[in-house]
């Protein structure tokens, strides 16, 4: 009966990095860059959720809206300001050098404004937990309305990219940024339109995840954050479905391995996977193959 | 015997044939010209030469020697070197030290040697010097010897590329689009240059070029690619006044 | 052209070289003097393992052309292995040669686990290696938070749970107790060495560059299809390049652990935040920037100490300044900004720039 309750908050864990990695990987297919402040943009949203929701005494879904739209800004703002301009820079390292400065810069803030301490997170969950098997098997509310919520985002994204012109545009960048130009495509609009994306579905995951793991600091957002980013080289890393697969599959390893193996080692194994999953297929599950052009 | 014997050589990418049944055949000493339409399949065969990419048939000879699936460095260590078509110096290395590092595979000493700057360092870095800038006196780059690669104009940064490739001592060497971005000026002196190339270093070389004067005026025999496949190969001077070449170049 | 261009490099290293000797001159008579706060002096170690530590990842990013995120997974090798030798070793052999053998050990241990890592690792590109090189880093600060090593008459007993498990006789003594790591490391260190070290770094890192070896190195770095094309090994010289700075960083480590009677493994020394210190020092300094990095390692870490009222501000400007750093000079904008001011304001040393070196 454990195994199925580690395997169903494995699932729970999982479906937090799955809507993370979602920003991941799309921000990877279209800008070509790992965006490391990514994991940083949660924890704004887990503080914007615990501003509204525990200082001020707001409802908590008008929190999750707030916290929504200040990511998505801040989501933007940090494309305009900090990428766009290293976009055609002669070094690839450039960006990715640029993006650790402003997920340390967003930490720091953080850190400035509300302090080192740990804040403790009010749920924002009023489901009481859900009891099967006589009470031997118990999933927290949390667990459910997470597990729920990623599926409702995957199913919404694979829509949006799929059928919608924005999202066919989206696909297009990531093809090729030069042809889409030509075809007429606004690209910067659309790498914007990415980050957008990117950062609502982060602040989603902020609350999802301070909701289920209830203690808040500045740096809140790192360890998941990069654990997302393994998620989604795992499923392959440019690819919607293979970063939910990737997602998941990582949530159901570090819950067992903490579980079976060693709760001090969980984050060395979500990191030998990442290893190993890069030395056996370096395009993950789901990844294409790509020839490089001489 | 020739000196480069290729024969069936295919590969595809994603189900289409970029190159199909490919086969030539280079006598040591020959200017040969490879041509064809824009897609039609040049680069591949370089790279495919090269090793950079795998064919999926075909088997490549130099001397004798079948060199099919090699490594890159193996082929370049076997004797084929090559310049691309989009410029690849090293930007951030001086034009001797781009040489140089063409010359590495010739002139040896330890990394302990290197780093505690023992005599064979010096020994060996001078005769380094030496040959490189030799190599940078055939093409008129010796005065800037001191320069940033990146800072060359374009031209001499052409001419650059084959000094490092003539550094590692080929058989065969293989240009693509030489003369790309160059002037008539600059063309006519590159092609005086190829062939002094040819006659002082005992070279091969097989050639890709869109400029038909630089081809007519120094290729001794060429294949015409199109659409991945042989459309015809021969001397010079016949395979020009082909009617199915002036069609693939002209359109129908 | 060819002379003077040697004789440029050489007096670019001179400099680095007689830069470092006086800023150690300048430190002996401010200590014979009195002239020095017991702040400053317990920072002239530190500084010296941040100087080491910047010019190796320097050695990584700005020669090789790779972005490396566990440079301080190599320092806690090389610290964690040292102490342990001379934990087990203090009173064995003269003090000295314990120590020399402690730096090799140190510096050995982190080149081993360079190239273990390099091997897979420099497969990828770009930042699949960031990342993993983050994972690694993790790891093994990981792995040493769980690990208990301890010593009796029948030997020494390994295990990853923890002390008790080790099952030590009566007399045994635990030497690497899992996250309390290793405590009584003798204090070994101290500026001068830190200095001659910084020597010995800089003389292997700025005689590879100038050699055959390091030319290589910086091929594959500019571009890795035609150094392969003119039979580069790509594998060899990007191991070397990383194994070489593992060492130095690994030596950095040895610097640490017998700096400090406590040896620990922390996010703080040795995790993620450390690498991005260290990048931070690389890039103020600028890539590939030897000098440069030596230079910044100084500014950055004196900067926050000397002000004390910065202290809460250090990472908040350290972010700034990356980010600052960065697009300034990288952005297309911003170079292209900067060239244009070059030439209507010293049209001369622009001129003087094409030439290098």
């Amino acid at each position: 009966m454990s195994f199925i309750s580690y395997l169903i908050n494995g699932v729970s864990l999982g479906s937090v990095y799955a809507i993370i990695a979602l920003g991941y990987t799309m921000v990877y297919g279209i800008a070509k860059m790992l965006n490391f402040a990514h994991g940083d943009v949660i924890m704004v949203g887990g503080f914007a959720v615990f501003t509204i929701v525990s200082t001020l005494g707001l409802p908590p879904i008008l929190g999750i809206l707030i916290a929504v739209v200040i990511c998505t800004a801040l989501g933007m703002a940090i494309e305009r300001v900090a990428y766009k301009p290293l976009r055609n820079a002669s070094s690839p390292l450039a960006v990715l050098i640029t993006a650790i400065g402003v997920s340390y810069l967003l930490q720091n803030v953080a850190l400035l404004i509300f302090g080192a301490n740990t804040k403790s997170f009010t749920s924002v969950v009023a489901i009481s937990p859900l009891k099967l098997a006589d009470g031997q098997l118990i999933i927290s509310g949390e667990t459910i309305v997470t597990i729920i919520a990623g599926i409702i985002v995957m199913i919404c994204l694979t829509l949006f990219v799929n059928k919608s012109k924005a999202g066919q545009a989206m696909l297009a960048v990531s093809e090729d940024k030069g042809a889409a130009q030509l075809m007429g495509i606004n690209v910067n609009g659309t790498i914007a339109l990415t980050f957008a994306i990117g950062s609502a579905l982060a602040a989603v995951a902020g609350v999802l995840l301070c909701s289920a793991y209830p203690s808040l600091t500045p740096y809140t957002g790192a360890m998941p954050g990069i654990k997302a980013f393994v998620a989604a080289v795992f499923g392959g890393i440019g690819s919607i479905p293979g970063a939910m697969i990737g997602g998941i599959l990582l949530g159901i390893i570090e819950i067992l391995g903490k579980a079976y193996i060693s709760s001090q080692m969980a984050d060395a194994i979500v990191f030998a996977v990442l290893i190993i999953v890069l030395l056996v297929k370096p395009t993950g599950i789901l990844g294409k193959n790509i020839q490089e052009k001489v | 015997m020739s000196l480069l014997e290729v024969r069936n050589l295919t590969i595809s990418f994603g189900g289409l044939r970029a190159v199909d049944d490919f086969h030539i055949d280079i006598k040591k000493g020959q200017l040969y010209g490879l041509i064809g339409p824009n897609g039609a399949g040049k680069t591949t065969v370089f790279n495919l030469l090269t090793g950079v990419y795998k064919p999926d048939e075909g088997i490549i000879k130099l001397e004798g020697r079948d060199i099919t699936g090699l490594k890159t460095i193996d082929i370049n260590k076997a004797g084929i070197a090559r310049t691309f078509q989009n410029i690849r110096l090293f930007k951030e290395l001086t034009v001797l030290d781009n040489v140089k590092v063409g010359l590495h595979n010739h002139y040896h000493y330890s990394t302990v040697e290197g780093i505690f700057r023992l005599p064979k360092y010096y020994k060996v870095e001078k005769e380094m010097d030496g040959r490189a800038m030799e190599l940078l006196k055939v093409f008129e780059l010796d005065g800037e010897a001191g320069y940033l690669a990146s800072n060359l104009p374009y031209g001499k940064q052409r001419k650059l590329e084959i000094a490092r490739a003539l550094a590692t001592g080929p058989k065969l060497l293989l240009l693509d689009e030489p003369a790309a971005g160059m002037n008539p000026n600059e063309t006519g002196e590159l092609m005086d240059t190829i062939r002094f190339v040819r006659d002082q270093f005992d070279m091969t070389i097989l050639l890709i070029e869109h400029d038909m004067k630089l081809v007519s005026g120094i290729c001794e025999e060429l294949t015409v690619l199109n659409f991945g496949r042989i459309l015809t190969q021969g001397k010079t001077g016949t395979v020009l006044n082909d009617p199915q070449v002036i069609t693939a170049y002209l359109g129908e | 052209m060819k002379k003077m261009k040697m004789t440029k490099t050489a007096k670019n290293n001179l400099i680095t070289y007689i830069m470092v000797f006086l800023a150690y001159i300048a430190v002996q008579i401010l200590l014979a003097t009195g002239n020095i706060s017991s702040l400053m002096k317990g920072l002239l170690v530190p500084l010296c393992i941040y100087v080491m530590l910047a010019v190796s990842l320097n050695l990584t990013v700005g020669i090789l052309g790779e972005l490396s995120l566990g440079h301080a997974g190599f320092m806690c090798v090389g610290a964690f292995s040292s102490a342990f030798f001379s934990k087990c070793m203090d009173g064995a052999m003269p003090d000295g040669v314990r120590f020399l053998l402690a730096l090799l050990i140190g510096a050995a241990a982190a080149g081993f686990f360079g190239i273990l890592i390099g091997i897979p690792v420099l497969r990828l590109k770009g930042d699949y290696l960031a990342i993993v090189t983050l994972a690694f880093g993790e790891i093994i600060k990981n792995l040493v938070n769980v690990l208990y090593i301890g010593k009796d008459k029948n030997g020494f007993h390994f295990s990853m749970k923890d002390s008790i498990s080790l099952h030590l006789e009566e007399e045994g003594q635990v030497i690497v107790n899992g996250a309390q790591g290793i405590t009584g490391t003798p204090h070994d260190a101290t500026f001068t060495i830190g200095i001659i070290l910084i020597f010995i770094s800089l003389i292997i890192i700025l005689n590879l560059i100038n050699s055959r070896d390091g030319r290589a190195i910086m091929s594959i770095r500019d571009n890795r299809i035609a150094a392969e094309s003119i039979g580069i090994n790509i594998t060899k010289y990007k191991l070397m390049a990383f194994s070489i700075s593992a060492s130095i960083a690994g030596a950095a480590g040895v610097l640490y652990a017998h700096n400090l009677s406590t040896l620990t493994a922390l996010p703080k020394n040795f995790g993620y935040n450390m690498s991005i210190m260290i990048l931070v020092f690389v890039v103020l300094g600028g890539i590939g920037n030897i000098r440069g990095s030596i230079i910044a390692a100084i500014i950055l870490t004196l900067l926050p100490e000397l002000l004390r009222g910065l202290s809460d501000y250090r990472m908040l400007i350290y972010a700034i300044v990356l980010i600052a750093m960065m697009l300034f000079n990288w952005s297309p904008k911003a170079v292209a900004w900067k060239e244009r001011l070059k030439e209507r304001y010293f049209p001369k040393r622009l001129r003087k720039e094409k030439e290098v070196k």
